[in-house]
């Protein structure tokens, strides 16, 4: 099986690997560039942790393989808070107590985030939306809405 | 037990034109497939159904990548163009609000940024959820084969689950939907186990118009999905609402007609004799829910 090397930019750190064409960007993530953050559920698209940003938009990176990535920028979940402060829903989601086991937390961080950037204002049905994709056994997803809906408000006030 | 088996080892291919990747899939019939969004073919090698040598990698290839609107022609729709895309279209909203809303229903908004109605159409799973939008809106798939560019009329492309009349070489690049009939009004009821983003258990797409061809003054088309080997137009249903005045009682004997029409499988899903009942009842709510659109 050949080998493709490609270059992508991962929390904006521009990145050369090396990876076969079975391995799919999740695999990448962990494996060879260790950002352990993203993580595997299930490998077929259904759970939701493995959600990072490719190109600016969620997908499950269990779902696409590295090498079609070549010249994408990739974000996961080390790369939404800066230096100095967490992204808003990462602060909101441990105010709420949105996290039990964490498991899930990394991908419900990048789709609300994701939801938060093309919609500053979601109601709870589009937020519920939103967040179908991203299962949580732990908490019964309450206060993880609640935690979206407060990043939302913390977002417009800064604005 | 490997509960997070890895994919296969194949080799992945990005051809430069569609002429390249016809003869390539060509000359490799059993061992090499197009490959757009792959949330549905990952799936099903990782476990084990299918294993592929070469994944053909069409995205990029020529007018894969167009969402074009013309008032005169049309909605042309990229193979490459993702779900998530036809739903933040103002035009697709605006003409063709029906495939915009089957889209939406498709599992989340994560996998339908890679999901794409193309592959959704060329998977040909009697599931597929914007199968039926495209069917009652007389889709057209414009083919890149080995002797050039050709069309396919949806009507008459899926032959079974899984199996459409394409062949070796074969690349969908586009969907073409003409424009949408006069005043026309559509609805997509799509039963899953849950509200959002489950498989359908049973799927029903209506479109109706008026039309003063048919005896009634008004044409119904109608696609379901989960209920036969294919995705089922049930032509009797649509003909006795051509031909009938149309009434609560004539849409209510139309929905049993499509309920006759089905040919369901009991699975994981849903029961067969459930799936038929379902395709009744909601086949007549699709049907009322046009019909109170149109007149209402």
């Amino acid at each position: 099986m050949a080998l493709h090397e490609i270059h992508v930019t991962i929390n904006d750190e521009p990145e050369q690997v090396t990876v076969p064409a079975n391995m799919t960007l999740m695999r990448m993530l962990r494996e060879k560039l260790a950002l352990t953050g993203t993580k595997n559920g299930c490998s077929a698209g259904e759970c939701g942790a493995c959600t990072v940003l490719l190109n600016g938009e969620p997908v499950n990176s269990c779902m696409v393989l590295a090498v079609e990535c070549d010249g994408a920028r990739i974000v996961s979940v080390e790369g939404l808070a800066s230096e100095e402060r967490l992204a808003p829903v990462q602060e909101t989601i441990l105010r709420q107590g949105g996290v039990q086991c964490g498991f899930c937390t990394p991908g419900i961080l990048i789709s609300a985030h994701a939801l938060l950037q093309r919609n500053s204002n979601p109601g709870e049905d589009e937020i519920r939306e939103a967040l179908v994709g991203n299962l949580c056994r732990c908490t019964g997803y309450v206060r993880i809405i609640e935690s979206v809906k407060e990043a939302a408000r913390m977002q417009s006030a800064a604005s | 037990m490997n509960t997070h088996p890895t994919l296969p080892e194949f080799d992945y291919l990005r051809p430069r034109t569609l002429a390249e990747a016809s003869e390539f899939l060509s000359r490799h019939p059993a061992e090499a497939r197009p490959f757009l969004g792959g949330t549905d073919v990952l799936v099903r090698m990782r476990d084990g159904f299918l294993s592929p040598r070469f994944l053909v990698d069409v995205k990029g290839l020529d007018g894969t990548n167009d969402l074009r609107f013309d008032s005169r022609t049309g909605l042309t729709l990229g193979a490459a163009v993702s779900m998530n895309r036809v739903i933040a279209s103002a035009e697709v909203r605006t003409h063709y609000p029906l495939l915009a809303e089957a889209c939406r229903s498709v599992a989340s908004y994560p996998l339908r940024t890679r999901a794409t109605v193309v592959g959704n159409i060329c998977n040909a799973s009697p599931a597929g959820d914007t199968i039926g939008a495209c069917l009652v809106l007389e889709g057209v798939l414009h083919v890149h084969g080995v002797h050039g560019p050709r069309e396919e009329r949806l009507g008459s492309f899926f032959l079974g689950p899984g199996k459409t009349i394409l062949n070796a070489g074969d690349i969908v690049t586009s969907l073409h939907l003409p424009l949408p009939p006069k005043a026309c009004a559509g609805v997509y009821i799509k039963l899953g186990r849950n509200q959002l983003g489950d498989l359908s258990i049973v799927g029903v797409t209506a479109l109706g118009h008026p039309d003063s061809s048919c005896r009634s003054g008004y044409r119904f088309r109608l696609a379901l999905a989960s209920v036969a080997p294919v995705p089922l137009v049930p032509a009797e249903a649509e003909k006795h609402l051509a031909d009938h005045p149309i009434t609560t009682e004539s849409l209510r004997e139309a929905a049993q007609l499509a309920s006759d029409a089905c040919s369901p499988i009991d699975d994981v899903r849903g029961s067969a004799r459930y799936r038929r009942l379902m395709v009744r009842n909601l086949s007549a709510k699709a049907l009322r829910q046009v019909w109170s659109q149109l007149t209402g």
